[in-house]
């Protein structure tokens, strides 16, 4: 790893001061993924902001119809948060299935949903419960966040603060997981708000997206068996060690029946 | 450029003079010359360094020494009391024949410590998939796994490995 000044600030405002003020400057929340790229010197940056002492980036809390998760909150005390487990049943699940503990012990909401790698499960979520992304700056939607693989909307030196979620009627997430990685090979959030209804679809493709076939036919009727005939096009889904893009567009289906199954 | 750290290791206050890069784990092992706890792969795939911060298991070789400023850490060496008493992880460990080469238990007896105070009456299925991120290449896990289930779930546990 080469080495770089290192910063603890206190406070949300010092750590945009400092990543504005640094020319190289990168943050860092658990470090789950930053440290080991660090090692592998895929990127040396000249300064580490971190994000760990700042009080305003922490907790969870319901407010009306949505819960907040602060971007700083790892995945354990999202996991085992009552507040999330009573509203959102299925993104505390999800929290409790990335990595294994200790990564989740450090593994920070913010870190995986800013680094937005392409396997990723907390994108699924952010698709599927149409989460808001609050920053320093604004608030970005989720069909506006995702971009390609590990590319977002967010801009230079733009801190997520918090992730807003609407409480569903009903959500489930469902894996496949990688049985020597833990991250997803394809993963779904089916949730389903009123007579709308959401499908987001991680690990299949650059970034995570919406299944929107499957959504229409769900809003008509939401059971597995009105999504049986839906078929997902392979086209534009990854292909790569671990399996094709055809056999991805199948596990798209066979998650999302999984998954409306037990909302 | 070197900075100073402060932090609890094992009830004791430590302070040493660091780089912004060194690693938690480098910190024990090579400057506080605490080599129970061990480096396996250093890409956070194999738990030999999970060690305690502020009573959380976590990665030692995932985590910047700076990074541990003010926390409490509890290693292996932490465990047994004063007078070499074991502590009933380490003990179970043994009674269950749960290692064998050893490189992997450090972190396997510190997984099963923070198991046990999450997850009282977890039952094997749980264990087993709590071990995720900590790879033995020896025991086949079922020594392992019967020594966590003996402290978190004593009735689960079916038969002994070696009786
Ligand atoms: C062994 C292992 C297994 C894993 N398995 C899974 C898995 O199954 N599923 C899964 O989804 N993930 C998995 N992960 C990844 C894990 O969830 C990471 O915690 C996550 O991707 C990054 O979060 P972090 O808090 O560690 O971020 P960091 O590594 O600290 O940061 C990642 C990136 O995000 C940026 N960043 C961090 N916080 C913010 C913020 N608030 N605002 C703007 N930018 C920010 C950083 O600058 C950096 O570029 C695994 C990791 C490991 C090591
Ligand atoms: S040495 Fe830390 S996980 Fe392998
Ligand atoms: S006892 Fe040898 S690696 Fe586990």
């Amino acid at each position: 790893m080469r080495n770089f000044d290192y910063h603890a600030p206190a406070s949300l405002d010092a750590a945009v001061a400092l990543i504005g003020d640094k020319e190289d400057g990168k943050l860092i929340a658990g470090g789950m993924t930053l440290l080991p790229t660090l090692k592998q010197r895929l990127a040396a940056p000249s300064d580490l902001i971190d994000l760990a002492g700042v009080a305003e980036l922490k907790g969870i809390k319901r407010e009306g119809d949505e819960i907040v998760i602060g971007a700083m909150t790892c995945h354990a005390d999202v996991a085992a948060s009552d507040v999330v487990k009573s509203a959102i049943p299925a993104l505390a699940s999800l929290a409790g299935v990335i990595g294994d503990p200790a990564v989740r012990h450090r593994g920070t909401i913010g870190g995986s949903i800013a680094n937005a790698d392409p396997a990723a499960d907390y994108p699924g979520a952010v698709v599927g419960l149409n989460a808001k992304i609050v920053t320093n700056k604004r608030v970005i939607a989720a069909d506006d966040y995702f971009i390609d693989l590990f590319e977002t909307a967010l801009e230079q030196g733009e801190i997520i603060t918090s992730v807003r979620f609407p409480i569903p009627e009903r959500a489930a997430y469902q894996k496949f997981r990688h049985p020597a990685s833990g991250y997803a090979v394809v993963g779904v959030m089916v949730a389903k708000f009123g007579a709308d209804v959401r499908v987001g679809v991680t690990g299949a493709a650059g970034s995570a997206f919406r299944a929107s076939d499957f959504e229409a036919a769900l809003s008509e009727n939401f059971s597995a068996d009105a999504i049986k005939g839906v078929k997902m096009s392979p086209d534009g889904l990854l292909s790569d060690i671990h399996c094709t893009n055809e056999y991805r567009a199948h596990l798209v289906g066979v998650m999302a029946r999984r998954a409306v199954a037990e909302a | 450029m070197k900075t100073k750290v402060t932090l609890n290791v094992n009830g004791q206050e430590r302070t040493a003079e660091v780089e912004p890069r060194t690693l938690l784990v480098e910190l024990l092992r090579d400057q506080l010359g605490m080599t129970g706890t061990h480096v396996g792969c250093d890409t956070t795939q194999c738990g030999c360094c999970v060690i305690h911060v502020d009573d959380k298991a976590v990665k030692s070789c995932t985590m910047l020494a700076v990074q541990a400023q003010g926390k409490k850490v509890v290693t292996i060496e932490g465990l047994a009391a004063a007078d070499g008493t074991l502590h009933p992880m380490q003990e179970a460990f043994r009674d269950h024949h749960g290692l064998q080469c050893g490189f992997c238990t450090p972190g396997m007896v510190m997984m099963g410590v923070d198991i046990a105070r999450r997850l009282p009456g977890a039952d094997e299925k749980t264990v087993r998939e709590q071990l995720e991120g900590n790879i033995c290449r020896c025991t086949g896990y079922q020594g392992i796994v019967e020594a966590i289930l003996s402290v978190v779930n004593p009735g689960a546990v079916k038969e002994h490995h070696h009786a």
